[in-house]
């Protein structure tokens, strides 16, 4: 990837990078990356620290004796591991869904010819175009009519389908090489065994792709899960977090105990995942 | 995408072994009197069958879209020509909505707190384009893990960016405070003081999105065809120079995807504001951005008519906006 582009031409040059050269801008970068990384710290800081060291004039950095505990006051504050929960169903169910539904619209829109296909393909992309403003009373509307307010399934099925992820896997499909599927039709294949066994495999950096970019958006989205579920045990983790704002009862502590809680799962993946992440993000261009 | 490709080549190989279980491929002596070969058949058949299996594979997801996305846009519109009564069930009021919406200075105002914020969302660009330019300095040791740094807070979930920086910016016990004390700067309450709290809050915004900017910005770098440097370079030009008058040039059309998405992105701002700032909070006029008004109209007040209305506004100032971007890209974007 990127960084070999640029790191070959220094060690040809003259064996080892010339880095004194470099210092004033890993100073420049080193003082950036504080900027970016800080405030993490100090959450992490601050969620070990008691009451009274989050209090202090100047603040201490380093908590006396880490409050563990801290950890612990989130789960009696909200319903914490329901909520976890609530936010991995929505995730799992929108990822998995997504995957499903947008490869078969993606593959059948790079492959297959029929009459209407550029005119739907439209229909698709126009969708992309539209703020999500526009849909946000309606799709109320209609999980309130289906009696659906307080549930899973709100925080789940308007998410299963989407045309960016339609768009996505179709620009995909478009880059493999038609020959396999050619052969593998005069194996006497239909499209349904050509598309699960021969094309789903190839594709399998594009799924990854969507999938990394679904994880960001589900595991995070807070205005959806707000406006359809407000009993706190159907809520995801993020409207979990944003209801305790303004609770003078909760301490900054236990606030920060639990965004550390929220945050890991998607951190974690990152870190095992990097690679797919800057490049599905870097393809999508935004985080939603 | 080069990258993708190699991939797919490499993948293909893993199918071509993989399905050698399934290997039932029948030797070419024996297929002639087993069915006829599919490429005989004739277009019209191999059409009608495209249809079928196109039909089987697009409906799932289009019902989906229909139902979800496309006919939400026409309800929209529909809903905002009715107003919501007081015992519920909504009335047919035309274009009532729309009089009173610019009537509304409530609504001028978020629709300008909006407009600031998206113009401090701008200068995270330059921002970004300096980070990434170091960042490709010729043999610079730990660009992946300055990448993975700065692109911590774009996986972070908003609702917890919201709550870290309440606690940062803290008048009283805030750290940002307690430095600013130190070199001799008395702080204020950043997200409760009227003057600051947009800023304030639009300088997370800043921050959250720096990584995607920063990964875009660097592999369109990369992409710059290394003679032009070189070229430069003979001609006695710095680093400097060589970043005004060939990076930023080559990678003008990056630079321009990206402030379309920026705009759209800081046009749209509701999560930071829910979490920084909210109703209660006394710069709440200053900070409320229109999608917040939407949502507080919407899903608070129960005022659905009026609502659609600023849902179409947020609709005509996102398309606005957009088509002047894409018109005055003509002046400052170079394709190559």
């Amino acid at each position: 990837m990127s960084d070999v582009a640029t790191r070959v031409p220094a060690a040809t040059a003259s064996g080892k990078p010339l880095r004194p050269r470099h210092i004033g801008v890993h100073v420049v970068l080193i003082l950036g990356a504080v900027v970016m990384v800080g405030p993490f710290f100090w959450e992490v800081m601050t969620s070990l620290k008691t009451l009274g060291e989050t209090m202090t004039v100047p603040p201490t950095v380093f908590p006396k004796h880490p409050q563990w505990s801290n950890y612990g006051k989130v789960f009696d504050t909200l319903p914490f591991g329901q909520m976890f929960w609530n936010s991995t169903l929505q995730t799992v169910g929108r990822v998995v869904g997504q995957l499903v539904l947008c490869s078969m619209a993606g593959y059948a829109f790079a492959r297959f010819e029929f009459r209407g296909r550029g005119l739907l393909f439209g229909l698709f992309l126009s969708v992309l175009m539209v703020p999500s403003q526009l849909f946000l009373l309606p799709q109320y509307e209609i999980i309130a009519g289906l009696g659906w307010l307080n549930s899973i399934q709100a925080l789940v099925v308007p998410g299963l389908f989407s045309a960016f992820g339609t768009f996505l896997l179709r620009q995909f499909f478009l880059t493999l090489p038609r020959e396999l599927e050619e052969a593998a039709r005069l194996d006497g294949a239909n499209h349904w065994q050509i598309f699960t066994r021969v094309m789903l495999p190839l594709a399998r950096p594009g799924l990854v792709a969507l999938a990394v970019l679904d994880v960001l958006w589900s595991w995070n989205d807070l205005m959806w899960p707000l406006v359809v579920n407000n009993d706190p045990t159907k809520m995801p983790l993020s409207v979990g977090l944003a209801s305790l704002i303004g609770q003078f009862t909760v301490d900054t502590t236990t606030l920060m105990a639990g965004s550390v809680l929220a945050t890991l799962p998607v951190l974690v993946l990152f870190i095992a995942l990097q690679r797919q992440f800057i490049q599905g993000i870097a393809f999508s261009g935004s985080k939603g | 995408m080069a990258s993708g490709t190699a991939t797919a080549t490499s993948g293909a190989a893993a199918v071509r072994t993989g399905s050698g279980s399934r290997a039932t491929s029948p030797a070419p002596g024996r297929r002639a009197h087993g069915r006829p070969a599919p490429t005989r058949r004739p277009a019209s058949a191999k059409r009608r069958n495209d249809l079928f299996w196109a039909a089987v594979f697009i409906t799932p997801t289009l019902l989906g879209l229909l139902v979800f996305y496309l006919w939400p846009v026409v309800r929209t519109l529909l809903i905002s020509f009715t107003e919501t009564g007081p015992f519920g069930g909504s009335q047919w009021v035309g274009l009532d909505n729309y009089a009173k919406l610019f009537g509304d200075a409530r609504l001028w105002e978020t629709l300008l707190n909006t407009l600031k914020f998206t113009v401090v969302a701008l200068l995270g660009i330059p921002i970004a384009l300096v980070v990434a330019a170091l960042l490709s300095t010729e043999g610079l040791r730990g660009v992946k893990v300055y990448r993975v740094l700065y692109f911590l807070p774009v996986v972070t979930m908003p609702a917890a960016v919201g709550l870290i920086w309440r606690t940062l910016y803290n008048g009283d016990v805030g750290v940002i405070n307690a430095m600013l004390h130190v070199v001799g700067i008395q702080g204020t309450n950043w997200l409760s003081n009227p003057d600051t709290a947009l800023y304030a809050i639009a300088a997370v915004g800043i921050w959250l999105g720096l990584g995607t900017q920063v990964v875009i910005f660097l592999a369109a770098i990369q992409g710059v065809p290394k003679e032009l440097y070189e070229a430069a370079a003979l001609d006695g030009a710095g680093r400097v120079r060589q970043f005004w008058s060939i990076t930023l040039p080559t990678i003008s059309p990056s630079v321009f995807f990206i402030s379309v998405l920026a705009v759209i992105g800081a046009l749209q701002t509701f999560d930071l504001i829910f979490v920084m700032s909210g109703p209660t909070n006394p710069a709440y006029p200053q900070t409320e951005t229109i999608v917040a008004q939407f949502y507080q109209r919407g899903f608070v007040e129960n005022q659905q008519g009026y609502a659609a209305a600023i849902a179409l506004v947020i609709l005509v100032v996102i398309v606005a906006v957009t088509a002047l971007q894409f018109r005055l890209q003509k002046k400052w974007v170079h394709y190559v």
